[in-house]
C-alpha cells in the first residue's frame, strides 16, 4: 500500500492576527482525551484540520512535590521521586541518591553499583518498549504494538518486584547503596531476560520499522532541527534524534557507566521516525551493558557506610542523570539541618514537551497527536 | 397487491433477521479474533443468567452488551439538535438494511418469492446498491453536525470527503465485473461465475483488490478509520451517541460491512457459487455466508495490525492511486475480454497492473523510507 507523504508542512500562511482568527476551530485536546498521556490539555485552534496555534495546558496532576519534600528528611522523599515518572522509578531514585551523596560522602560499595546499573537500564527498556508501543497506539494501531510491548514489560517489572517489593513504585535506592540485595536466582532469572530480548526487538523491528504506513505518518513529521533543539534545553532521546550527540551516561558517566563499551545512537532528520528509531536502537546498547554488567558483577555488600542521620552540611549540590526521557536532575540546597532547604527536581518531560507548538504548527491535528507521542513525556513528572 | 407484500416480507423478513443474528457474532468474534492478534483471551465466559452455566465462550457477549445498550441513559448534548440526533443513527442502518436484501442471497424457502421479485424489479441491483449506500455519507454527517461536538464535526467532515471519494474507485473497479457480464442483475451476475469465478482473471484481481480497499474506507475500517479515528478525534461522529442509538450506529455499520462484503463476494467470488451446491441447493446460502466471513476476517485481522493514514494521504490515495488504476483497469479489462486467450492475457495484464500499480506507489512515496543511523562512540 503506497500513500502520498507530504515533504514538509503544507504551504500554509500562518495568521496571527486576533481578528482573522474568526474562522478558526478552536478544539480543547483534553484533559480528558484518549491520547493525551494522562490529564493534559492542548488548546488548538485549526483551520479545517491544519494546526494554527497550540497551547499545552498542565498543571492537572500538581501535588507539591517540591514543597513537600522540604518538609521532611532527606531519606524519606526518596519514595516520592518514584511518582514522578512512574515509568522509571529506578531512575528518578538514582538521580535523587547521585545528588544526596554529593552532599555527604558516602562510598558506594561495588555490588551496588553494579546492580543500579542494571535496574537503571532494565527501566530503560521497560520506558522505551511502552513508549513505542503508546506511540503506535498514537498512530491508529489499536494496541497490538502495546500490548505486545506490555508483554515484554511485565517480565521486567516483575524482576523488580522480585528485587524490591514493588513493580512500579520501587524506592530501591538508598544514600550510600540499596535497600537490600536481589534474591537468589534473580540474577540469572535477568540474564535469561536478556538473552530473550533481542529476539522480541527482532520482532517488533521487522513489524514496524519499515511498514509503510508508518513511514508515511512519521517521517518529516514534526522536524527539530539541532541547534533548536540545544536552544530549548531539549535532552535525551529526542535530541539525539536531532542529531546532537550527548548522552550523560558518556558525558558525565556517573556510578561506573566509564566500564562499559556502549554506542550512542544518532539520527538525523529529527522527525517522529527518527525518535521512534533511536528508541528502539538505544534499546540494543542497553541489552549490551546490561550483558556486561551482568557478567561483571561481584559478591558483596550491597549498603556502605551510610551516616544513621543525615544531615550534611551547609551546600547546593546537582545530581544528574540520564533518565530514559532525557536529563533528570536533582537540585538540593543543604542548610545543616536534616531537611534540604530547597528541593528541585529538572524533569525532562517538561523540558522536552516546550517545544510542542513550534512542532506542531502547520501539520494537521492527526499528526499534532504522533508528535506529542515521540515526545515521550508522564504527566506525573511534568506537574510534579 | 397483498400477494406481492406477502412475497416482499418473505423474502426480506429472513434476510434481516439472519444478518442482524449474525452481527452479534461478528462482534464477538471480532473481539476474540483481536484478543488473539493481542495475546490476549477476549470474552471467554459469561452466566446464562440464573444459572450456574458460564462455560458459553463469551457467546453471550453480544446479548450483554446489548442488554447494557438497552437500559444505558440516553443523552442529547445541551443544545444539540434533538430531531437530526435522533435521525442519523437511524439514516445509518435503515440503507444498510435495504441493500442486504438486493444480495442474490439464495433462501432454500424463499424461492417462490425470490424468483417473483427479482425478476419483476431488481434488474439493476447493482447500481440501486451503490445508490442506497450513498445516503449512508448523509447519516454520517448529521449526526456529526447535531451532535454540536467539536470532535464530532471534524469526524463528519472526514467522513464526507472520504465516503464520497472512495465510491469512485468502488463503482469502477464493480463496473468491470458488469462490463464483463453486461447486466447489473445480481442473479445473472452469479450465473455468469458458475464456472469460472472473476477473481480468477487479472482484471478481475485487480478490481477484487481495489473494489476491497475501497470498501474498506467506505465503511470506515481500519486503516482508514479516520472518521471515528480514537487517538484524535475521540469516537468521531458519534462521541456524543450512547445508548440503544449508539447501538444502532453500531449495528448500521457491521450491517453495511455484510453488504459490501456480500456485493463483493456477488461480484467476484462467484456469489453462492460452490461444490455440491447442484445437489444441494441449500448449500448456496452458507458458501455465500461462508465467503462473507473470509472477507470479514481479513478485514479484522487488517484491524488489528495496521496503523491508520492521515487525511491528506487518505485523499491522494483514492485520487492518485485508486483512482487511476481502476481506470487503467477498465481499458485492460476490455482489452482481455476482446481477446479471450488465457496464456496471453494473464501476462499481459498483470504486467501492465503492476506496472502501473508499482509507478504510482513510487511517485508517491517521494524521500520516504527505511532508514539507517550512525553511532557515536
Amino acid at each position: 500500500m503506497s500513500t502520498a507523504a507530504p515533504i514538509a508542512a503544507p504551504p500554509y500562511k500562518l495568521v496571527r492576527h486576533d481578528e482573522a482568527e474568526a474562522g478558526l476551530l478552536e478544539v480543547s485536546m483534553g484533559p480528558h482525551h484518549p491520547s493525551t498521556h494522562g490529564v493534559f490539555r492542548m488548546d488548538v485552534k485549526l483551520d479545517g484540520e491544519t494546526v494554527v496555534r497550540l497551547k499545552p495546558v498542565f498543571g492537572y496532576l500538581h501535588r507539591n512535590h517540591e514543597k513537600l519534600a522540604e518538609g521532611m528528611s532527606y531519606l524519606s522523599s526518596m519514595p516520592f521521586t518514584d511518582r514522578l515518572d512512574y515509568f522509571n522509578s529506578m531512575a528518578n531514585n538514582w538521580a535523587y541518591a547521585l545528588a544526596a551523596e554529593k552532599l555527604v560522602d558516602v562510598p558506594v560499595p561495588e555490588r551496588a553499583q553494579y546492580l543500579r546499573v542494571i535496574m537503571a537500564e532494565l527501566t530503560r527498556l521497560v520506558n522505551h518498549t511502552s513508549l513505542v508501543g503508546f506511540f503506535l497506539n498514537d498512530l491508529g494501531a489499536l494496541g497490538t504494538p502495546l500490548l505486545y510491548a506490555f508483554r515484554e514489560r511485565e517480565r521486567i517489572l516483575d524482576l523488580f518486584e522480585q528485587a524490591s517489593g514493588a513493580r512500579m513504585m520501587c524506592n530501591y535506592f538508598r544514600f550510600g547503596g540499596l535497600r537490600c540485595d536481589v534474591p537468589a536466582g534473580w540474577l540469572d532469572r535477568t540474564r535469561a531476560l536478556v538473552g530473550g530480548f533481542p529476539k522480541f526487538l527482532d520482532e517488533f523491528e521487522k513489524l514496524l520499522c519499515e511498514n509503510e504506513i508508518i513511514l508515511a505518518r512519521t517521517q518529516h513529521v514534526g522536524v527539530l532541527s539541532g541547534a533548536q533543539a540545544i536552544n530549548a534545553g531539549i535532552t535525551g532521546p529526542m535530541l539525539r534524534a536531532s542529531g546532537v550527540n550527548y548522552d550523560l551516561r558518556k558525558v558525565d558517566a556517573y556510578g561506573i557507566y566509564d566500564r562499559f563499551s556502549f554506542r550512542v545512537p544518532l539520527g538525523a532528520a529529527g522527525d517522529c521516525y527518527d525518535r521512534f528509531m533511536i528508541r528502539m536502537l538505544e534499546m540494543r546498547e542497553s541489552l549490551k551493558i546490561l550483558e556486561q554488567a551482568l557478567r561483571d558483577i561481584p559478591e558483596g555488600p550491597v549498603m556502605g557506610n551510610a551516616p544513621r542521620v543525615f544531615k550534611p552540611a551547609a551546600a547546593e549540590v546537582y545530581g544528574r542523570v540520564e533518565s530514559p526521557k532525557g536529563e533528570l536532575g536533582f537540585y538540593l540546597i543543604a542548610d545543616g539541618t536534616t531537611k534540604p532547604y530547597r528541593y528541585r527536581v529538572r524533569p525532562p518531560s517538561l523540558i522536552n514537551l516546550t517545544v510542542l507548538e513550534d512542532l506542531c504548527v502547520g501539520h494537521s491535528i492527526a499528526d499534532a497527536v504522533v508528535i506529542l507521542g515521540s515526545i515521550d513525556i508522564v504527566l506525573g513528572e511534568v506537574d510534579r | 397487491m397483498i400477494d406481492t407484500l406477502i412475497h416482499i416480507l418473505a423474502l426480506t423478513a429472513p434476510v434481516a433477521m439472519i444478518f442482524a443474528s449474525l452481527f452479534a457474532f461478528t462482534t464477538w468474534l471480532e473481539r476474540k479474533i483481536l484478543a488473539r492478534i493481542q495475546n490476549r483471551i477476549g470474552p471467554n465466559y459469561i452466566n446464562i443468567p440464573f444459572t450456574k452455566f458460564r462455560k458459553t465462550f463469551g457467546l453471550l457477549q453480544p446479548a450483554a452488551d446489548g442488554f447494557k445498550m438497552l437500559v444505558k441513559e440516553d443523552i442529547v448534548p445541551h443544545g444539540a439538535d434533538r430531531f437530526l440526533h435522533l435521525l442519523a443513527p437511524i439514516l445509518a442502518l435503515v440503507p444498510a438494511m435495504m441493500v442486504l436484501c438486493l444480495l442474490p442471497f439464495d433462501l432454500p424457502f424463499a424461492n417462490e418469492s425470490m424468483k417473483r421479485i427479482h425478476a419483476a424489479a431488481l434488474d439493476n441491483a447493482v447500481l440501486l446498491f451503490f445508490g442506497i449506500t450513498s445516503i449512508n455519507t448523509l447519516a454520517v454527517f448529521m449526526a456529526g453536525w447535531a451532535s454540536r461536538n467539536k470532535y464530532s464535526l471534524l469526524g463528519g467532515m472526514r467522513a464526507v470527503a472520504q465516503m464520497v471519494s472512495y465510491e469512485i474507485p468502488l463503482v469502477l473497479s464493480a463496473a468491470v465485473v458488469i462490463m464483463a457480464v453486461g447486466s447489473l442483475s445480481a442473479q445473472k451476475i452469479v450465473a455468469a461465475q458458475s464456472t469460472h469465478w472473476f477473481i480468477f482473471t487479472p482484471w478481475g484481481l485487480a478490481a477484487f483488490f481495489i473494489f476491497f480497499i475501497a470498501s474498506l474506507a467506505e465503511t470506515n475500517r481500519s486503516p482508514f478509520d479516520l472518521p471515528e479515528a480514537e487517538s484524535e478525534i475521540i469516537a468521531g461522529y458519534f462521541t456524543e451517541y450512547s445508548g440503544f442509538k449508539f447501538a444502532l450506529f453500531f449495528l448500521g455499520e457491521y450491517l453495511s460491512i455484510f453488504a459490501i462484503n456480500g456485493l463483493a463476494v456477488t461480484l467476484f467470488f462467484g456469489g453462492g457459487n460452490g461444490p455440491w451446491v447442484q445437489a444441494h441447493p441449500w448449500l448456496s446460502c452458507v458458501w455465500f455466508l461462508a465467503k462473507i466471513f473470509g472477507l470479514i476476517f481479513i478485514i479484522i485481522w487488517l484491524r488489528g495490525t495496521v496503523p491508520r493514514l492521515r487525511v491528506d494521504q487518505l485523499m491522494a490515495f483514492a485520487w492518485k492511486f485508486l483512482m487511476p488504476l481502476s481506470i487503467l483497469n477498465l481499458f485492460v479489462a476490455a482489452v482481455a475480454l476482446k481477446v479471450q486467450q488465457p496464456w496471453l492475457t494473464w501476462p499481459l495484464c498483470a504486467l501492465v497492473l503492476y506496472a502501473a500499480a508499482h509507478g504510482l506507489s513510487r511517485l508517491q512515496q517521494k524521500n520516504v523510507g527505511p532508514r539507517t543511523y550512525q553511532y557515536a562512540e
